[in-house]
């Protein structure tokens, strides 16, 4: 396979929160600013790349019947490392973030790449889809974000563009459902027409 | 692509027990090599906390205090907690101020709210700093901002009523978020009382 296309693929054609619907229940829950999302986005694609590599190199030495428990030990393991991480040295992103990182353990996009995806390619590919994969969610998560902190906070990354309230609604839970639906509303047309 | 292993008992115990093995001394390892950094981390994010509330300092004593029994103070919020870190600020023997660690478990979310609080030497609160909370965000977490915070600094709680207005008291509540203000407000009467008790122990000044 072509790892341009395989790169590129995670961004539009692909893209696991506007067309695979992968790893919902993180992508409404953080991204209630751009900051957030970002974030959320660059720990995810730490542990899928990670997760990626650990499982093409290790797919032919683990039984079939066993390899989900496999990849999810796998997987939680490298969450783990990036609470840690985060928790030594950026300990302000950790404190926005934190109750979320755990969380990635449960994102089927990381299972749903190491089990449908690494699992059957080469070790370049398995690396090439987790950077692609992971900067599309990052993509996604950071515009989810940006578009709600606009119109619920009034502001973009932090730095307010009005004065007085925005419309607080887009911050709050139903607000990322309003949001996510027109965005996939839009990706589906800009794909479509293209 | 190599054949693929068996799924024979022995292959899947062996697999997982190797699996779960390196992970363990993965994480063990990672865990010690970051134990230092993160004690090091909450160090900074409290001394940074401290120096926020009070005026220049050049050293600090921690202790505990008990929270007194006091009946406006409802005991149900103070879950196991039976006491508060003080930390007293010296600039060489002369005590500048006391910041007072406090907390509320009556927040919206069930994280509990930490907030420093600085009290000068009178009594006065000289000012405050939110440092744990996972309040709604863009309501409850503008606890964190000056508008709100700011209107805590410079008052002598023996003339202000902290509690908000809604209920009778001098606190501007955040619009939409009463019950993150009023957990605000608990937990600064928390530190309050306890550094009343405290005072009237005859606590060092």
């Amino acid at each position: 396979m072509n790892q341009w296309t395989n790169f590129t693929k995670g961004f539009v054609k692909d893209n696991p929160v506007f067309v695979l619907l992968l790893g919902l229940c993180p992508t409404l829950a953080v991204t209630s600013s751009a900051i957030n999302g970002l974030g959320m986005g660059l720990a995810t694609t730490f542990v899928l790349v990670c997760s990626n590599i650990v499982v093409t190199m290790i797919k032919s030495y683990i039984p079939d019947k066993v390899r989900i428990p496999s990849f999810i030990v796998i997987i939680a393991s490298f969450v783990t490392i990036v609470e840690l991480v985060m928790q030594a040295y950026v300990p302000a992103l950790f404190a926005t973030l934190g109750i979320f990182i755990p969380l990635i353990v449960v994102n089927c996009l990381v299972l749903g790449r190491a089990e449908g995806f690494a699992s059957k390619q080469s070790l370049l590919s398995s690396l090439v889809d987790g950077l692609g994969m992971g900067f599309g969610f990052t993509f996604a998560l950071t515009l989810l974000g940006a578009v709600r902190e606009m119109l619920g906070n009034g502001s973009i990354f932090d730095v307010k563009f009005t004065t007085g309230d925005a419309i607080l609604i887009f911050i709050l839970q139903p607000g990322a459902f309003i949001v996510l639906g027109y965005l996939i509303a839009l990706i589906n047309k800009l794909r479509t027409s293209s | 692509m190599a054949k693929k292993v068996k799924s024979s008992f022995i292959n899947m115990v062996l697999t997982l027990m190797i699996i779960t093995v390196v992970a363990s001394l993965a994480l063990g390892s990672v865990y010690n090599l970051t134990l230092e950094p993160i004690a090091a981390a909450k160090k900074a994010a409290r001394e940074r906390a401290i120096k926020f509330v009070l005026p220049e300092f050049d050293s600090l004593i921690s202790f505990k205090v008990e929270i007194p029994d006091d009946p406006n103070l409802s005991d149900q919020g103070n879950g196991n907690q039976d006491s508060l870190v003080f930390y007293q600020a010296l600039n060489g023997t002369e005590t500048v101020g006391l910041a007072v660690q406090t907390f509320s478990n009556q927040g919206y979310d069930p994280t509990q709210i930490q907030i420093m609080v600085g009290f000068l030497p009178s009594g006065v609160i000289d000012s405050t700093v939110v440092t744990q909370q996972k309040e709604t965000p863009g309501l409850g977490t503008k606890m964190t901002r000056e508008k709100f915070n700011g209107q805590f600094a410079g008052i002598d709680l023996t003339t202000f009523n902290m509690s908000v207005t809604k209920d009778g008291g001098d606190v501007d509540a955040i619009t939409a978020s009463t019950i993150s203000s009023r957990a605000v407000c608990d937990a600064l009467n928390r530190a309050y009382r306890t550094f009343n008790a405290y005072k009237k122990e005859g606590g060092s000044e």
